[in-house]
């Protein structure tokens, strides 16, 4: 039976647009304009009037916020404004969600939802700093030299690889298939600069089980997406990328300080799989391209297994360069270069390329794809997933 | 079963004090005192770490402080090469352990593992505390962990 509370084909996705992909701190913009070019960029894939938005939804803290962003568009009724809590990009998918929502409840017309990066501005996450005191949970951490975010989460993919005794082939896949990908992909920074195998092998610790190449860049840029009412969204320039499906992800004390969540081994999708997979009427087999977060591929491998993809047995043999890329494997995976050699826009490039797929705009399509996954923050207390389909998968 | 040292294993990081609303100053000052304090609810039993206002358990608003044993198990590891702190530059790896506690409702804390930074290290192992006492403005005590014998 199907329940009508839910986002399942009456959101579509009509715009999506990004700025140029910097390297940290190269941004010739300030943080603010590169959020305002996203957005129009957005705007004009869609074939929408700017100030038609009239809602903005955003995650991790976003420093650019809606009235200002409003103000600078000219917009003349802001009708809805959201912000998703989570660490690191664990909304992306769910500041889609919260945008759709707002559609869905009649709260809004067409929603953008929005992310800016610029560290050259505001501060490398890769890289921590001074001397003065700390205290709150930090100070369970940050004294014992445990402050990055890939010291964050290291230690659960140690005890990931301890607990099912897989991972560490499969982590280099992931990065092989990303940069594989990349090479395509004219946004891509990492275009032009390969990975091979021996390359992974040699490449130095950041923290042990991490080497470099599994983990993620760090970017100055923004983007964009912009959805509205199906219906609404025949009428606009490209066609309609639907959502299925989406859900927020946060298991019991996922927030837990000091290491303390109650399942410690987890991508922390586990609570959100089953809603997503009823809410979108589809199984792990109907999808036809998957975009996983890569904050670091330990994390990757979490989240493929989490969704039902591959299992903790199998996820070595499964999880192989040949079956994730999109020439020809069976199970394409980060399809624009994604977290790992694409851009580090905290997520959101990886929502947006699947939205490409779905339309037949990837720089290594698919052929014929009609559903796809893009998830969100592996590891991070609240995670986020989203299932995009095209309206033939509406069925 | 636990010792004490005055060698910084970290030096030139920031330094932890007590939250401003009071919550964990119980612990650092048992550190001070060589002790291992965490929270123990009143009404289940219950052990939590890091500290809260309540028993995530049964929701009790009467948590109080209680030393446990300062031994336990290595839970997970990491090894950091890169450098992301000024004051680690120069300091080669080193070694961050999650320690479970079984005797405290399995509670975990974070630390370094003392010793040899190439070390082999084994999931399971049983560990002791160390109590690195530090000058600072205030003084500070950090719990380090080694190999138990």
């Amino acid at each position: 039976m199907t329940d009508e509370y839910t986002l399942k084909g009456k959101v579509a996705v009509v715009g999506v647009g990004e700025t140029t992909y910097f390297k940290h701190g190269q941004s010739p913009d300030p943080e603010f304009v590169l959020v305002l070019k996203a957005i129009l960029a957005a705007c004009e894939d869609a074939g929408l009037d700017p100030k038609e938005i009239d809602g903005f939804c955003s995650y991790s803290n976003d420093r650019n916020d809606p009235p200002r962003i409003a103000n600078a568009l000219g917009i003349p009724e802001l009708r809805y404004s959201n912000m998703q809590w989570t660490s690191g990009g664990g909304g992306a998918a769910g500041a889609v969600q919260n945008a759709a929502a707002a559609i869905v409840s009649g709260s809004a017309n067409a929603v953008v939802a929005y992310r800016g990066l610029a560290q050259g501005q505001f501060g490398r996450f890769g890289r921590s700093g001074g001397s003065r005191p700390i205290s709150g949970p930090a100070a369970y951490t940050l004294p014992y030299g445990m402050m990055s975010a890939a010291q964050m989460y290291a230690m659960r993919t140690t005890r990931f690889m301890h607990e099912y005794g897989v991972g560490r082939s499969a982590m280099r896949a992931i990065a092989m298939a990303c940069y594989h990908h990349a090479q395509n992909n004219p946004r891509a920074v990492m275009q032009g600069r390969t990975l091979d195998e021996e390359t992974y092998d040699a490449s130095r610790w950041i923290t042990e089980p991490y080497r470099l190449f599994d983990c993620c860049l760090e970017n100055d840029g923004a983007a964009a997406i912009i959805v509205t009412r199906t219906d609404r969204a025949r009428d606009l320039a490209k066609n309609p990328v639907v959502i299925l499906g989406a859900q927020q992800s946060g298991g019991h004390r996922s927030g837990a300080t000091a290491e303390n969540m109650t399942d410690y081994v987890t991508s922390s999708f586990k609570p959100a799989v089953k809603h997503l997979y009823q809410q979108a009427g589809v199984t792990p087999s109907d999808i036809d391209v998957v975009q996983s977060y890569e904050n670091f591929t330990g994390g990757v491998v979490m989240s493929l297994i989490e969704h039902g993809l591959c299992t903790y047995e199998n996820a070595d043999e499964v999880l192989t360069f040949d079956n994730l890329r999109a020439d020809g494997g069976s199970l394409p995976l980060n399809t624009s270069g994604g977290n790992l050699a694409e851009c580090y826009m905290h997520g959101l490039g990886l929502q947006i390329e699947a939205v490409r797929q779905l339309r037949g705009e990837s720089p290594n399509q698919v052929p014929g794809a009609k559903v796809a996954l893009a998830n969100a923050g592996p590891m991070v207390p609240v995670a986020s997933t989203a299932l995009y389909g095209t309206e033939e998968a509406l069925g | 079963m636990s010792r004490s040292t005055d060698e910084a294993h970290l030096p030139g990081l920031r330094q932890p004090v007590a939250a401003n609303d009071g919550l964990d100053a119980p612990f650092w000052e048992g550190t001070k005192d060589h002790e291992l304090k965490v929270q123990q609810c009143d009404d289940c039993g219950t052990h939590q770490w890091g500290p809260e206002w309540m028993c995530h358990s049964c929701n009790s608003l009467a948590v109080s402080w209680v030393t446990i044993e300062p031994v336990g198990e290595i839970y997970s590891w990491q090894r950091p090469h890169h450098p992301v702190h000024s004051a680690l530059s120069d300091r080669g790896p080193y070694i961050i352990v999650l320690i479970e506690l079984p005797h405290a409702s399995g509670i975990r804390m974070v630390g370094n593992l003392l010793g040899d930074p190439m070390q082999t290290i084994e999931i399971g192992a049983p560990v002791s505390a160390v109590f690195e006492d530090r000058q600072g403005d205030p003084n500070f005590t950090l719990v380090q962990w080694e190999i138990a014998d």
